[in-house]
């Protein structure tokens, strides 16, 4: 079940006051036949003439110093082509590269390609083969001999900000609120965010409550494990395929590390099977380039489960503490958090997001914010949808509903009591232009859901909410008129989510012809102009955009065609649902003009190339009833809704596909998910088997409401979807136990061992 | 992946002859599906693959007033597809539909899961609970094992190189018995028992006290346990939740579990107990009918 509730007149008043012709409906997606016939092709699908495989051996330590790498038995055994390390790549220097959702370290990326002379997480690479067969370039990668010496190491963010922590970089030294420290230590950095007065923001509260909360390590979990193909041509030239959210971004990063000029790179992003924030640092591509420059063929990378576990970047542990203080009308007067997350092996943890969004759902009229990145023998950590922002999220939001349940509050009343609004100033400075987190809550109290009310023996319902910013960045298309009235859309926004066909929608719309009149594809970075990647829940908005304009550049262009062939002045000429309408009578339909393009002038082809500011934040407000087996601390979930403000639904299948696929999860990052590693650092679980996504025995069907309240930085009023829904199912989960059971998890997963250890304690 | 040599002996003698000329290197095939994937991880590099399928023996699935007879190479999904073999032998029809999906039923043995030995097995505590005996072929001849005895650690049991198992035979079920598997895991698919519990039951004909009771635990110690203890607590005694919970107790003393990636100790011996209760009470209610 889902409804759409949609504000009619603000949705129709960039449509010339009509309600959308192609918006808010649910074409099937133009890449729909090729996924569901098995003939899409994927990065593992891709066979050049001449194709050799190319395997990764990486650390079995979590620490160590590489004293020397003898590769002499592996280049002698027959059919082994090629055998690379660190030495093998360019040395870039400490440049700051910005990947879109967040920015990498180039000597950092580097090393975290192929290790130089330390590994710092078990699984990091450390040297590749090159072989005929893949079972050949897996025995030679037995047959490489490094010397280690192994170091002790340090995998937990509290343990690693302690002075006698082991060191991971000899040469970190804390960016401690803008001053360097003298003493290096696993700490990159501590910022802090303040408002207001924080000690007179306490003093004026009638409840102040403080609790620390604890993360594990998860993984983005997508179902595709990455993969590289690369051929260094004769002529210098490299192409590469591979799975990712960003095929210009894998094309500045392999032009970085294997030092050519960046246009010698060609990457032709195949079709993706997830990616979630963790397809966009590379790790596979620049090996596979280089095995091919020394061995003169195509070579293919793949990973498997393990090495994606091990090797690729999770989303941090982390430890947080959070204080809040409400007055005795449940107003917020003041709020304090303490954040440290894991970094991975080098700096750079999504600390810096999650600080910014911890508050951002209440107006805290004082608050201060903490934040601290620091490094640990972990896998260097990625992008997760709405990165930083799930963890802090499940402190804050169960800090609220403890407050709550002791002033006994409705917590939809505290939120939308407390609730950022127009005019709001987070804690981190910006100020809330028209949002929708009213809305979101109001779409949950008013459910069918929140009208039902729960019974039954160790049962509760919990509430939470989330933001995330979503973001622009830079997107470009083109869109060629075919005689046939049909347009050719290339666009480079790589399509993870059914991007391709909510793109298409804003051109048919625009242009006021079917959606199905459009023929989306997702161009290599030879033919279609510079795109960011896909991510920060951007490209229906930002791509959306671009195919915006280069409909209106190709309307200017057909009023012109008509104009001419009409012999009047353009002026004369006005478009009205997708046909052209002239003085006396005249008209053509985008079809008939279509027709006529090619045989009358030079053929019409729109551009849109665009950078927009006006991005807007998303609110999310879920509720779940759960049954909690007290005997076990097995928590089934009985029933979920997510409510969310999206601007403008462009597609609301996808974006109920959005919102239910973030919800699973946060569910399971909630309930089960967790590296879980032994006194060694090394990854105990890195398999599905063990590695506890949610399956479908495990969920209900997650209802979605889709909220609109539209977003005036667009045309259409988009806001972006996919990144906010992961946020508040830990938190609600949490809540929803504490009814069932009267236990605060403070920890997560908040797995049966414990959610039963809680309950154990509590009753002893 | 090294690759191997792949033999299909036709008979026992066969068989017996193929895995002694092998002396150790080479690894019976039933299903396949734990030994391929440790093939495939490199646990094991077998140079021979030896299949077992081929030998009529294997395939037996015999249910008769002596018992039933379950050759060591008979697929799950034959286990459960048996209505007759599922009312007898429930505890087997539920561990037989538990392990793994419906691909993994079509060709996974419980014969292979009693012999991978692995601590978790679904099928052993059922194996244990309805009195398996193992009958093993060798080159010194057959013999035969109770089930209890049969693991020796994680991954190990009694299987002398050249041996193999041939087939699996349980005692007839007496009236009034009944029996059931459960195990705990997280999720509720997808899972290895984090605690696994088997047990059988027979009651009087009345059906208000034990006559006998066999309770087999997984997955909370280096090898299945037989919880001789727990039988001995409820033979004789009426059923009740009192009786039920001293088997529970034996059940959580005699457990020896660690700290894993599946569950803490704490959290397997509390519900050792809480799944011996349950289970307990699951056998009790198919007696009864």
């Amino acid at each position: 079940m889902s409804t759409v509730e949609r504000d009619k007149a603000k949705a129709g008043s960039n449509g010339n006051g009509k309600p959308y012709k192609v918006i808010g409906t649910r074409p099937i997606r133009h890449d729909g036949v090729d996924k569901v016939t098995g003939r899409a092709k994927y990065g593992a699908d891709i066979h050049p003439t001449g194709l050799i495989y190319g395997v990764v051996l990486r650390s079995p330590h979590a620490h160590a110093k590489i004293k020397s790498i003898d590769v002499s038995k592996a280049l002698a055994l027959p059919g082994v082509r090629a055998v690379v390390t660190h030495k093998d790549l360019r040395e870039p220097g400490d440049r700051i590269l910005e990947l879109g959702e967040g920015a990498v370290n180039l000597r950092e990326l580097s090393n975290n390609v192929l290790a130089a002379d330390k590994v710092l997480y078990k699984g990091h690479a450390v040297a590749a083969i090159a072989a005929d067969t893949i079972h050949i370039a897996e025995e030679a990668a037995g047959l490489i001999k490094v010397d280690y010496e192994i170091l002790p190491s340090v995998l937990d963010v509290e343990a690693a900000m302690n002075s006698g922590a082991p060191l991971l970089h000899a040469n970190l030294f804390t960016d401690e609120l803008g001053q360097k420290a003298t003493q290096p230590s696993n700490v990159a950095k501590h910022f802090r965010f303040e408002t207001g007065e924080i000690e007179k923001g306490f003093a004026k509260a009638k409840l102040v409550i403080e609790r620390e909360f604890r993360t594990a390590t998860v993984h983005q979990g997508y179902i595709e494990p990455h993969n590289a193909t690369a051929l260094w041509n004769a002529d210098g030239h490299i192409t590469v395929w591979t799975s990712t959210q960003g095929a210009f971004s894998v094309r500045q990063q392999v032009a970085e590390l294997v030092d050519v000029p960046i246009s010698h790179v060609k990457v032709i992003p195949m079709e993706i099977g997830g990616g979630f924030g963790g397809k966009i640092r590379v790790y596979l591509e620049p090996v596979a380039a280089i095995l091919s420059k020394r061995t003169g063929r195509p070579v293919k990378v793949l990973m498997n489960r393990a090495d994606v576990f091990e090797g690729t970047g999770p989303t941090p542990g982390s430890y947080i503490r959070v204080k809040l203080g409400v007055d005795a009308q449940g107003m917020i007067t003041a709020g304090q958090a303490y954040m440290a997350y894991e970094a991975g092996g080098y700096p750079g943890s999504p600390i810096g997001a999650g600080a910014m969004c911890i508050f951002a759902c209440y107006n805290i009229p004082n608050g201060r914010i903490d934040g601290y990145d620091v490094v640990v023998n972990k896998p260097q950590t990625s992008a997760y949808r709405a990165p930083g922002a799930t963890n802090a999220a499940f402190a804050l939001e169960t800090v609220v509903d403890e407050i709550c349940t002791q002033l006994k509050l409705d917590p939809l009343e505290f939120r939308l009591k407390n609730a950022a609004r127009e005019g709001t100033r987070r804690v981190d400075g910006p100020v809330f232009p028209r949002v929708g987190m009213i809305e979101s809550v109001e779409a949950i109290q008013s459910s069918e859901h929140w009208k039902t009310p729960l019974t039954g023996k160790n049962r509760g319902r919990g509430v939470a909410s989330g933001f995330w910013f979503n973001c622009g960045l830079k997107s470009a298309v083109s869109a060629t008129v075919n005689p046939d009235g049909n347009v050719s859309l290339v666009e480079g926004s790589t399509d993870i989510g059914g991007s391709r066909t909510g793109i298409a929608m804003q051109l048919a719309e625009t242009l006021g012809i079917a959606a199905e009149d459009v023929i989306p594809t997702v161009g290599d970075t030879d033919s279609v102009g510079y795109n960011d990647i896909t991510g920060g829940s951007r490209v229906t908005f930002a791509t959306g955009y671009a195919a915006y304009e280069a409909a209106r550049d190709i309307q200017r262009q057909m009023v012109g065609r008509a104009a001419q062939l009409w012999e009047v002045d353009p002026s004369q000429v006005t478009c009205e649902q997708g046909s052209f309408i002239g003085p006396e009578g005249k008209k053509f339909t985008f079809k008939e003009l279509a027709a006529l393009v090619n045989k009358t002038g030079e053929p019409v082809v729109g551009r849109g190339s665009v950078d927009p500011e006006g991005c807007g934040g998303a609110f999310a407000t879920h509720v779940v009833d759960v049954e909690v087996d007290p005997e076990t601390g097995k928590v089934q979930i009985l029933r979920y809704t997510a409510s969310q403000d999206v601007g403008t639904a462009i597609h609301p299948s996808y974006v109920e596909g959005q919102i239910q696929g973030g919800a699973v999860q946060g569910i399971g990052w909630g309930l089960n998910e967790e590296y879980f590693y032994d006194a060694q650092g090394t990854m105990k679980n890195a398999t599905f088997l063990d590695y506890r996504i949610p399956t479908c025995y495990d969920l209900p069907f997650i209802d979605t409401i889709i909220v609109e309240v539209p977003n005036p930085g667009h045309p259409y009023g988009v806001r972006g979807v996919g990144e906010v829904p992961i946020i508040p199912p830990p938190a609600a989960l949490a809540n929803a136990i504490a009814q069932a059971v009267g236990v605060r998890m403070t920890q997560l997963p908040m797995s049966p061992p414990r959610v039963l250890h809680e309950i154990l304690a509590k009753k002893s | 992946m090294r690759d191997f040599e792949y033999e299909a002996p036709a008979s026992i003698a066969e068989a017996v002859q193929v895995l002694g000329r092998h002396n150790g290197a080479a690894r019976p095939l039933a299903g396949g599906t734990d030994l391929i994937d440790q093939i495939r991880v490199g646990r094991h590099q077998p140079g021979v693959v030896v299949d077992i399928k081929k030998i009529p023996e294997l395939n037996v699935l015999e249910l008769s007033a002596a018992g039933l007879r379950l050759g060591a190479a008979v697929p799950c999904y034959k286990v459960y597809g048996d209505p007759k073999i599922s009312a007898a032998y429930a505890a087997l029809a539920d561990s037989a539909q538990i392990i793994g999906g419906i691909q993994i039923q079509s060709r996974a043995s419980i014969g292979g899961n009693l012999c991978n030995s692995g601590p978790a097995a679904d099928s052993t505590p059922s194996l244990i609970a309805l009195e398996a005996i193992a009958v093993i072929a060798g080159p010194a001849g057959k013999r035969e094992v109770a089930v209890e005895n049969f693991c020796t650690g994680p991954g190990k049991n009694v299987l002398q190189p050249g041996e193999f198992l041939v087939e699996l035979k349980f005692p007839a079920r007496p009236p009034h018995s009944g029996s059931h598997y459960r195990r705990f895991i997280p999720r509720n698919e997808m899972d290895i028992a984090v605690v696994g519990v088997g047990a059988s039951v027979v009651l009087d004909e009345k059906g208000e006290k034990f006559v006998s009771a066999r309770i087999g635990l997984g997955a909370v110690g280096p090898i299945p346990y037989f919880v001789q203890e727990a039988g001995q607590r409820l033979a004789g005694q009426p059923v009740s939740e009192a009786t039920i919970e001293k088997a529970a107790q034996a059940a959580r003393d005699m457990a020896r579990p660690i700290d894993d990636m599946r569950g803490t100790k704490e959290f397997r011996l509390h519900v050792t107990g809480v799944l011996t209760r349950r289970v307990i009470e699951e056998a009790v209610k198919r007696a009864r009918q």
